[in-house]
């Protein structure tokens, strides 16, 4: 009986453990995870899901598991790997042989420089424990400030207002969501913030944030400081490429893959948040996603790999963030467009449009209240995975289908 | 099948693979017509996080739920893989005279 292993216990490696029985897989596999919780979904930590954080939304029901012979070790790392000897050593000395290694193991928060680590009041956000401590902080009156303006510290903001807690944000650069969102729509977002109460401070430097017993202190180039009850490092998530590393497999801002999710290692695969892959559809140039449907896709992708088929990548880079009754989707990468075209759907929901200068559609990022620019942002994707150049005047209009665009 | 008939809209008041929201008794649904001009109805809402399919995309006999691209058959309310598992209760629908019935 082949064995396959599955290291990440994530959105990933649980979705590539299912697929491979979805695919007839019939040998053994062993899903490891060091977090003591089932996989579960990340997304509603900074969300909805905080508000209720006792309860993780599984990615799937427990029993599913023993009903699909997932051998899933909760609480358990991979401490190292033996690309050679197909052998991968557990936290508890165990040794595992493999006929087929994938690597899901995810990212982590980054740490802000300069601070040795998190206490009672520095937190970050990544898991579900996270979640949990983060959640009895957020009280009615409770100040959290928030160091970085990306998705989670502005979701995670949101979510501190409809808990009643204080926030404030601090953000380096000169406005929020400078990587990856247009400034018309991060202006929006700022600006529903501030009508919420929340403080946003944009072109500040920290110097120092500090743990006292009854507040913590971030400190600020310009002299202020600002007390809270807590402070949240939002600045980012790092790849965990350390088990990969120390295996000797090629790293490149992840763990680095190929177009089928092959590491340098024969028989090892890697996918999801931890690697970095060539994307065909915008030159071959290498990136790495930090988004869900990625990881998903990915380890769909991966059981196939492992079970012999030889896919490329070929999906679109999609992501989605919610705060307050906003919901924000992007697909594609924009970076690159050489021009920008926007599409009103009424009630403040707008798409923009990012072009090369063939006038390829490279991106769309649409924002508006429930899921007003969803479905014209899925039609975006399609056209891009097409590779097609559309009339500029039929994405700006919005009378005009944009599923007409694809029949042609 | 309960049998109890209800109106919902006039047969071309759902474009051609389309789908709308029809809301009845506390209850919300959605109904489809297919690109061969079959109509079905199923639940209203995705059976991930709750959220409403009239806003999604119908492609052929598909439902892309519009939140996080979930998929169902809306013929069979059969789920179609991650993020969804659960299925969606279908009813039956009929059409006369220009309008569109379904069964509750
Ligand atoms: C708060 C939050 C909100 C988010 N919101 C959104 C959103 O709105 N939209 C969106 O598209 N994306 C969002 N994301 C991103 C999305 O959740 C990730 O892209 C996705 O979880 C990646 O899945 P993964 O399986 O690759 O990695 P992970 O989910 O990080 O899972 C990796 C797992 O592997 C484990 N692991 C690592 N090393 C080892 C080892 N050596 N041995 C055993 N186990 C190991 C880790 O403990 C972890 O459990 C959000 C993420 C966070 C943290
Ligand atoms: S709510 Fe429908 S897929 Fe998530």
């Amino acid at each position: 009986m082949p064995h396959f292993v599955v290291v990440g216990a994530g959105e990933c490696g649980a979705r590539a453990a299912f697929a491979l029985r979805e695919k007839g897989f019939e040998g053994d596999i062993t899903l490891i995870g060091a977090e003591p919780v089932a996989p579960y979904e990340r997304p509603p930590l900074s969300k909805e899901g905080l508000v209720h954080a006792h309860e993780p939304k599984f990615v799937a029901a427990l029993e599913r598991y023993a009903e699909q012979g997932i051998d899933l070790r909760l609480g358990i790392d991979a401490t190292d790997i033996d690309p050679t000897g197909k052998v991968v050593t557990l936290t508890d000395g165990e040794r595992l042989s493999y006929d087929k290694l994938l690597l899901a193991t995810g990212a982590s928060a980054r740490s802000f420089p300069g601070i040795a680590g998190t206490g009672e009041r520095i937190r970050m956000l990544r898991s579900q424990a996270d979640a949990l401590a983060l959640r009895a902080a957020l009280l009615p009156g409770r100040h959290v400030a928030i160091i970085g303006g990306g998705f989670i510290g502005l979701e995670l903001a949101a979510t501190a207002r409809r808990l009643g807690a204080d926030a404030t944000v601090i953000e380096g650069l000169p406005r929020v969501l400078k990587r990856g969102v247009p400034e018309a729509i991060a202006e929006l977002i700022t600006q529903r913030h501030r009508q919420e109460g929340v403080d946003i401070r944009c072109d500040e430097t920290i110097v120092a944030v500090e743990e006292g017993t009854d507040s913590a202190i971030v400190r600020l180039a310009s002299g202020k400081e600002i007390s809270a009850d807590l402070v949240l490092i939002g600045i980012g998530a790092q790849p965990n490429v350390a088990l990969a590393e120390k295996a000797g497999l090629a790293i490149d801002n992840g763990i680095a893959v190929n177009e089928r999710l092959e590491t340098s290692a024969a028989d090892v695969y890697a996918a999801g948040d931890c690697c970095s892959f060539p994307l065909a559809l915008y030159g071959g140039r290498r990136v790495r996603l930090e988004s869900w449907r990625n990881a998903q896709e990915q380890g769909t992708l991966a059981a196939a790999n492992l079970l012999g088929a030889e896919n490329s990548i070929s999906a679109v880079p999609w992501f989605w963030s919610d705060q307050y009754d906003l919901t924000l989707q992007i697909a594609g990468l924009a970076d690159g467009a050489a021009t920008m075209l926007r599409r009103d759907l009424g009630e403040d929901a707008f798409i923009l449009f990012h072009l090369d200068e063939t006038g390829r559609l490279l991106a769309a990022s649409g924002i508006g209240r429930g899921n007003a620019v969803a479905r014209d942002i899925r039609l975006a994707e399609m056209l891009i995975a097409a590779r097609i150049c559309a009339d500029p005047a039929a994405l700006t209009a919005s009378h005009v289908k944009l599923k007409s665009l694809l029949a042609v | 099948m309960s049998g109890n008939w209800i109106e919902v809209c006039a047969a071309d008041a759902i474009d051609e693979e389309d789908v709308m929201r029809f809301d009845h008794g506390g209850r919300t649904f959605a109904i489809y017509r297919s690109p061969e001009d079959d109509y079905f109805a199923t639940d209203g809402l995705c059976t991930h996080e709750q959220i409403h399919l009239a806003d999604g995309l119908v492609m052929d006999n598909i439902i892309e739920c519009p939140k996080h691209n979930g998929r169902f058959d809306y013929r069979t309310g059969e789920a179609k893989g991650a993020p969804v598992c659960v299925n969606l209760k279908t009813y039956p629908v009929r059409v006369e005279n220009g309008t569109v019935f379904i069964a509750v």
